[in-house]
């Protein structure tokens, strides 16, 4: 009864949730292309397109990706074999109970002419299965506490999952040691499956199974007495063993049974293995209830990335799917940190603390943004300055274990956000070179904007730039700015310059302007004079600096050994942190 | 002779030619290449933003390679450039190798500066030798004029890079000709390629690379050669985006070097990714003269 309604709650709990969360796919936006559609479009884009697939050549390509990737999950195994060892066997071993003993009823009866869960194979294999699960648990605590896998990461959800996964394992494992243990399970099996009446019968049966079984009786221990023992196994091999595997052959459940011995009586009369069956079966109804929520949905997500990612073709796929691919890829993260790994800039993290550099964390700070909650502008300024913290390398993507398109999805991201108005700094870096050579896809509808927005930012820092009638100061007037270039010695060369205008002579980008100082600001030269005078404002605000090809013609060229390069190098970096230092955290 | 080869973040991404080409190349010639599948971005586009990002991702690359006991030969220049800076800095710097040592021994790395930086040229110039390259040249190119791309990232700071004379450099040049390419003279020869403004600020990016390349084809080349990804991208992608938006009276399509000196020394147009290349450079094929029959 109980078990019958709790599960119905669960599977209506999920039920709901897995209509709920199915539905954010085609809800969810992502990227500035996807709010122009809407949710009736991308779902009855989804059926043609899943229609047109599986009615196609295509359909041999999800069965192999279906066999290679989602069910033996080579792609795992490619990146790491502990890894891999790991989720096979929690997998694995999760699923292999599932059909065989949580499901039995249906299942295995329907499969196995007479089934019972006490007699072998069932009985061994249900021990060795939750086994299997445990020792990949053990590997996933192993991996994330022990070895501490560089940046891997571990949230409240990865606990939730290995906690849940270990309650129903254990509490299995007790409940079954508890029970091969227990008088009152013994005395209910003999009420119901012996027929026996006969006290001299009945004596010699318990003594038999409190001997070989281990039953912990109130009334028999030992020493036992052969002939009695001698009884007991004929009557068993005849009303029980039918039925009955000896319990060694469940052992860890044996296990258990054997060390919890000397106080297994008392646990009896506590009632403790119907307790455990409880926690073991709402344990169970929790996890299925809470799936669709939890990080476990990746079990349905994972599979469908896979299989979307094999057959969609970029530039050929109705954009209404490429939308409803990219909500689904945020639920098939499994968060497994293998993209963080692998990515070219996660070092930066070494050096600026801001989590969504990496790609495991930036995709879980995405869900709030695409479900449209209300996120704090400091919360999206860092998560912008993460997707722009990126070389663009398509490392995360070809690493994904899931397949999931992570590189389209920071460039999507990327979009929207820089749209939204906070300026970003980063855009006036070399990282823009794959904007700039993207820049005829029409996601980027205002391709100059944030290029403009980063400089004006700047430009406010800067005071002395906007008056009109500016008196410079002969002396040098900010010295903490004069010795804040001293991030490597080269920086200070600037002292020695004498004026000579060679830099600004041999500059290709002040060669480029009829009248430079009215496009660049400040020449190079006169950048480095005012390093010497200390004047911030007119340094920084300078366009020479972040039109700055860097090809070191002005440093190769100076007659004084001044860094020329390396000190506008310096000036970038001092205006960013400055800036930086106002705006995110 | 072994490398730890240096692919970058581009590479891999955007020009898997310069990647098949070289190995290619590299493999006919005995140069034998270790991949360290741990190597992040060198830290050249973050040096506009963070010193110390830049300084540690260089110093990360070249702890793994020492970790290996390897040299690195890097295929871009912009990776040269960064690699080579980072290393120049850490040797005179005893406070900065200790502060990036600091955050490398949380991975059981270390920095001691026992692995040298390299280009591919430098390894083809310096390490395998014109003479041997020569041997190898099956089928020299004949009428064939290139305008040889140096690259500003490999030339200078010269007190760092120590590629080659910074005012008067011959090594690519050698390079070239050894392949029986003609290298032509042309005054913007050293100069920059354009690519470090694309994406900050194009007008300025496109009015350079038009320069440069118009300089090329006026005096007379029919390529342009570059070793270095972000130059390549720049004269191939870029290029081809830049005839779309203002008129070139002619494009002055970039060719690779490993291309170049692959063709030339027999191997498969197909293996070079010559097709690979936005601006179509396959006609190049045509110049090649056959292999000289062997004296019987």
């Amino acid at each position: 009864m109980f078990l019958s309604i709790s599960l119905y709650i669960a599977l209506a709990i999920f039920g709901l949730s897995l209509i709920y969360k199915v539905s954010t796919w085609f809800r969810y936006n992502i990227g500035i292309r996807s709010t122009e559609m809407a949710t009736s479009r991308r779902f009855l884009a989804a059926i043609k397109g899943i229609f047109l697939t599986v009615f196609s050549p295509k359909i041999l390509t999800l069965l192999k990706i279906f066999t290679l990737d989602v069910l033996l999950q080579l792609r795992i195994l490619k990146e790491d074999f502990l890894r891999w060892l790991m989720h096979v066997f929690i997998y694995g071993g999760f699923m292999l109970l599932l059909l065989m003993h949580a499901l039995d009823k249906y299942i295995t009866v329907a499969l196995v002419d007479k089934y019972y869960s006490t007699i072998n194979p069932f009985m061994f294999l249900r021990d060795l299965f939750g086994v299997v699960v445990i020792v990949g648990v053990g590997i996933a605590i192993y991996r994330r506490f022990i070895l501490k896998v560089p940046r891997l990461m571990t949230n409240v959800m990865d606990l939730y999952t290995i906690v849940l996964v270990a309650v129903i394992m254990l509490s299995g494992i007790f409940l079954e040691g508890t029970k091969i243990a227990s008088y009152t399970d013994y005395k209910r099996m003999v009420d119901e499956y012996s027929g026996l009446s006969d006290q001299q019968e009945l004596k010699a049966l318990e003594s038999y199974w409190v001997k070989e079984f281990g039953v912990v009786s109130p009334h028999i221990k030992a020493p036992f007495d052969e002939k009695l023992i001698e009884q007991g196994r004929e009557l068993h091999e005849s009303s029980c063993a039918e039925c009955h595997s000896k319990p060694q052959w469940a052992f860890t459940g044996y296990g258990v049974a054997k060390t919890i011995h000397p106080i297994a009586l008392e646990i009896d009369q506590a009632h403790l293995p119907s307790v455990l069956w409880y926690i073991h079966v709402l344990a169970c109804m929790v996890g299925l209830a809470y799936l669709p929520s939890s990080k476990m949905f990746h079990i349905f997500a994972s599979g469908l990335s896979l299989l979307a990612n094999a057959v969609m073709e970029k530039g050929k796929s109705d954009p209404a799917n490429v939308a409803t691919r990219q909500a689904m890829e945020l639920d098939a993260c499994t968060h497994c940190g293998t993209c963080s790994l692998r990515c070219s800039v996660s070092v930066a993290f070494d050096e600026i603390r801001n989590v969504n550099i990496l790609p495991s964390e930036k995709i879980a700070s995405i869900k709030p943004l695409a479900s449209n909650r209300r996120l704090s502008s400091q919360q999206l300024r860092n998560i912008q300055e993460g997707v722009y913290l990126c070389t663009n390398c398509y490392r995360c993507t070809v690493v994904c274990p899931v397949g999931i398109n992570l590189q389209d999805l920071w460039f999507n991201i990327r979009e929207t956000l820089l749209q939204r108005g906070y300026p970003e700094l980063l855009v006036l870096s070399p990282l823009s070179f794959y904007r700039g050579l993207m820049r005829e896809e029409t996601v980027l509808k205002d391709y100059r904007k944030p290029l403009i927005q980063a400089r004006e930012a700047i430009a406010a820092q800067c005071d002395l730039l906007r008056m009109k009638d500016k008196v410079l100061p002969l002396t040098p007037s900010d010295r903490s700015f004069r010795s804040g270039l001293n991030l490597s010695a080269q920086a200070k060369t600037f002292s020695v310059c004498f004026g000579c205008q060679t830099c600004t002579t041999v500059c290709p980008v002040v060669a480029n302007y009829e009248n430079p100082q009215e496009a660049l600001g400040l020449l190079p030269h006169q950048i480095m004079h005012s390093c010497g005078l200390g004047i911030r404002d007119l340094a920084f605000g300078s366009n020479m600096l972040w039109d700055c090809l860097t090809c070191y013609q002005c440093q190769e060229q100076c007659p004084q050994g001044v860094y020329v390069t390396d000190v506008l190098y310096e000036l970038k970096n001092l205006a960013v942190k400055q800036l930086r230092e106002k705006t995110v955290r | 002779m072994n490398f730890a080869l240096f692919l970058g973040c581009t590479i891999p991404a955007r020009l898997n030619q310069y990647e098949s080409s070289s190995r290619a190349v590299l493999e006919k010639l005995g140069v034998g290449l270790v991949d360290i599948r741990d190597f992040n971005c060198c830290g050249y586009p973050l040096r506009n933003i963070d010193f110390k990002v830049f300084l540690l991702s260089s110093a990360r690359n070249l702890a793994l390679s020492e970790k290996r006991s390897l040299n690195v030969m890097a295929l871009c220049k912009c990776c040269y450039g960064s690699l080579k800076k980072a290393d120049y800095l850490l040797k005179e710097d005893a406070s900065l190798r200790r502060e990036v040592n600091a955050t490398l021994e949380k991975e059981d790395l270390r920095y001691e500066g026992r692995s040298e930086v390299k280009h591919l040229l430098q390894v083809l110039h310096k390490e395998v030798g014109i003479g041997v390259i020569k041997e190898k040249v099956e089928k020299p190119f004949k009428g064939l004029r290139i305008a040889t791309h140096y690259g500003c990232h490999a030339l200078r700071p010269s007190q760092i890079v120590q590629f080659d004379d910074p005012v008067a450099p011959s090594l690519f040049d050698q390079l070239v000709e050894v392949t029986g390419a003609e290298s032509v003279d042309w005054s913007m020869k050293l100069d920059c390629c354009g690519a470090p403004l694309w994406g900050v600020n194009d007008e300025l990016s496109m009015n350079l690379t038009v320069k440069k390349l118009m300089n090329g084809r006026r005096s007379g080349a029919d390529y342009v050669c570059a070793a270095c990804s972000y130059c390549q991208i720049q004269f191939d992608k870029v290029q081809k985006m830049i005839l779309s938006q203002r008129s070139l009276d002619h494009p002055l399509p970039s060719i690779l070097y490993p291309q170049l000196l692959g063709l030339s020394m027999g191997i498969d147009g197909e293996r070079l990714g010559l097709k690979m290349n936005e601006i179509p450079i396959s006609d190049i094929e045509t110049l090649l003269t056959e292999p000289m029959a062997l004296p019987t």
